[in-house]
């Protein structure tokens, strides 16, 4: 296990020995201490490697993800794993807004809450939130899903695309062409696969499926009034 | 105009109310939505050719023609990156998508660039491997969509343009509208295909120069320092976007003016946002002066540059290079007039198209149908490309050699004049003739 303290060593030197396991794994399993809220920690990896950040990160943690497994232990500021492409991302405390932002593949996993535009754009990635979601979260979501144990706040999905939104609390409201839908046994399925993944205890059926009513998807002068 | 009407001299068209008004009312009222389109702006606005040259004479001292060197080449980016893009001509192509643009279309721009030894750029869409293979400096444009944003092809990319507005559309997303997704492009998009795909107007995950200042830092970080960070803004607010750019951290601003095209948006948007592109340039240079940057964070021009007059004249207010986007797909053959009977069965003609939405483009160049595809040849449209760029580059020498400057670098205002009042106020040029820069002192 190879630790690397940020009060000894920068962010560019932890990115860069981060990198440097592309082409050659010297360790797989690193610790990262006294991370202090510093941005853009442990961003573009590309190696089966696990990173244990001890505390809290800021802006754009794990931002860009391969197959790497991050997990923050502490909170993460703006766009955590945004852009992430696979591998998994996980964080036990909050996160702030963006996060998974266009994120295209891989697992997100946040134990605590997430601020607004949980999901923005994303295309593809899993996000399972243990807490609850800020407002507009998942806007203009392309694909993958979104899994919510607690609330969801105002607009959720607003001009959606494909991403399957389920929610077990509240949803304050809904955004613009997303609708709640049926629960069919697929959707169940994915569900608790899902949660299963995340590691999340909860029982797919306490829960509502969210998604686009496809309305918005081609120019209708009939919609006018939603635009 | 019918031949009545013409032989009736009675008939007076209203300024207001012109024909071209009116039949957009008539669309208006048939259709209930705005008219979309792609091209740049078509009303006349004022432009370079409002700017003289003062060759020498006595007070000024000439270089010779073909005989006397002029420099040409730029190195852009090395304020903080490891690997600079060095350009040998000061001029590059500006990002254009792959599903704007076909796929050949997009190869023949990579050719062409590649053969002057200047760089291309991606758009909307993410980064093709043809583009790749045939651009020999290419730079990645990093936008609000994020469509097929890639880690991988980030790291591939010689330099990274963050993209905050188009001179087209300051303040507007992209609009591809679903005639022209084709399987490729939706699954480069993540997105189902035959939909309109809207382009977000703003970035996802950061809302402000602040956020950006981190953003910056996350792809140097991602790249390992390696290549220049561009930001490309659409010419409104220049001089206060041009400084937020630089404390932000950017290597490279592109200033896009409003004759600036698109692939496809509202006509309203391009022809009524954003200031003129000789507007802007003297905005950008008094930002970057004032925070002692100039030179040292290179400027690039674009919008509606078509000759080497236009070229040395962005270079003479300060630009460092230029960008072009309409005139290098006139070259490659856009609208060209062999395809006049085509154009004229869409409702269009050569030298009018302008529904690069519709994706019918008889010359193969904006649009994603196979057949229309293949009439472009990548190696033929790539080579005339290269000649158009040797061409803006030999007129530009001879107009700096003219004014006595071995460098293009080395031209400057005061080789300058304006024919206009409105010219001379927005070049902050004298007026010909005059020592009279209007809102300056005498």
């Amino acid at each position: 296990m190879m630790t690397v303290d940020l009060a000894a060593q920068s962010v560019r030197d932890l990115n860069k020995a981060l990198h440097e396991c592309k082409e050659n794994i010297t360790e797989k399993e690193w610790v990262v201490t006294n991370p202090k809220g510093n941005h853009n920690i442990a961003v573009g990896l590309d190696a089966e490697i696990s990173v244990d950040i001890h505390g809290h990160a800021g802006y754009f943690c794990a931002g860009m993800n391969k197959t790497a497994n991050v997990t923050v232990h502490g909170n993460v500021g703006q766009g955590v794993a945004e852009n992430m492409m696979s591998g998994v991302v996980r964080v036990k405390g909050d996160a702030s807004q963006a996060a998974g932002a266009t994120a295209q593949g891989g697992l997100l996993v946040i134990e605590g809450n997430a601020g607004a535009r949980c999901g923005i754009s994303m295309k593809g990635v899993d996000i399972v939130v243990k807490g609850s979601i800020g407002h507009m979260s998942c806007f203009m979501g392309q694909s993958g899903s979104l899994v919510v144990c607690g609330d969801a706040g105002e607009a959720l999905g607003d001009s959606l695309y494909e991403v399957h939104i389920y929610v077990k609390g509240s949803v304050k409201s809904l955004g613009a062409d997303c609708i709640e839908k049926d629960m069919r046994s697929e959707h169940i399925a994915e569900l608790k696969g899902l949660l299963e993944k995340a590691g999340v205890d909860e029982n797919p059926l306490d829960f509502k499926r969210y998604g686009s009513a496809r309305q918005l998807y081609t120019f209708k002068v009939d919609n006018a009034s939603a635009y | 105009m019918s031949n009545d009407t013409n032989n009736n001299p009675s008939l007076k068209e209203s300024a207001t109310f012109d024909r071209a008004t009116m039949a957009e009312i008539r669309r208006a009222a048939n259709t209930g939505i705005y008219d979309i389109r792609g091209f740049g702006a078509k009303r006349k606005v004022p432009h370079f050719d409002d700017l003289l040259f003062l060759g020498a004479s006595m007070s000024r001292y000439p270089l010779e023609g073909y005989r006397e060197t002029c420099n040409t080449s730029v190195v852009l980016g090395d304020r903080f990156a490891k690997k600079p893009i060095k350009l040998d001509i000061p001029v590059t192509i500006a990002g254009m998508s792959f599903g704007a643009l076909s796929a050949n279309a997009k190869e023949a721009l990579g050719r062409g660039a590649s053969m002057v030894g200047t760089s291309t750029t991606t758009g909307d869409g993410g980064m093709t491997p043809e583009e790749r293979g045939q651009s020999s400096k290419l730079v990645y444009q990093y936008l609000p969509s994020r469509y097929g944003m890639n880690p991988d092809d980030l790291r591939k990319a010689d330099a990274i343009e963050v993209v905050l507005g188009q001179g087209a559309k300051p303040g507007g997303g992209g609009m591809l509208l679903g005639q022209k997704i084709t399987d490729r492009v939706a699954q480069m998009r993540n997105l189902p295909k035959g939909i309109d795909q809207r382009s977000a107007c703003r970035h996802p995950d950061w809302t402000g120069p602040d956020d950006l200042a981190i953003k910056i830092q996350e792809l140097r970080e991602i790249t390992d320092w390696e290549v220049p960070i561009y930001i490309k803004v659409g010419a409104t607010r220049t001089y206060y976007d041009v400084k937020l750019a630089v404390k932000a951290g950017a290597d490279v601003i592109v200033v896009d003016g409003m004759q600036g095209g698109t692939a496809a948006t509202q006509d309203v948007f391009i022809e009524h946002v954003g200031i003129p592109t000789m507007a802007a340039i003297p905005q950008a240079v008094q930002a970057l002066q004032e925070m002692g940057m100039h030179r040292k964070v290179q400027l690039i021009v674009s919008g509606g540059i078509r000759n080497g007059a236009d070229v040395a004249k962005c270079m003479a207010l300060g630009a460092d290079a230029v960008a072009i986007g309409t005139a290098a797909l006139v070259a490659l053959g856009c609208n060209d007039p062999k395809w006049d009977d085509e154009f004229k069965k869409i409702g269009s003609a050569a030298g009018y198209y302008d529904d690069y939405q519709e994706g019918k483009d008889p010359a193969g160049i904006s649009t994603q149908d196979p057949e229309l595809m293949k009439r472009l040849d990548p190696v033929d449209a790539g080579r005339r490309l290269a000649n158009y760029l040797r061409v803006l580059t030999l007129e530009a020498q001879t107009l700096a050699r003219a004014c006595g400057k071995n460098d293009l670098r080395n031209l400057e205002p005061e080789d300058l004049v304006a024919l206009t009042v409105e010219s001379a106020a927005m070049a902050r040029v004298p007026l010909a003739g005059t020592s009279w820069i209007p809102g300056q002192k005498f």
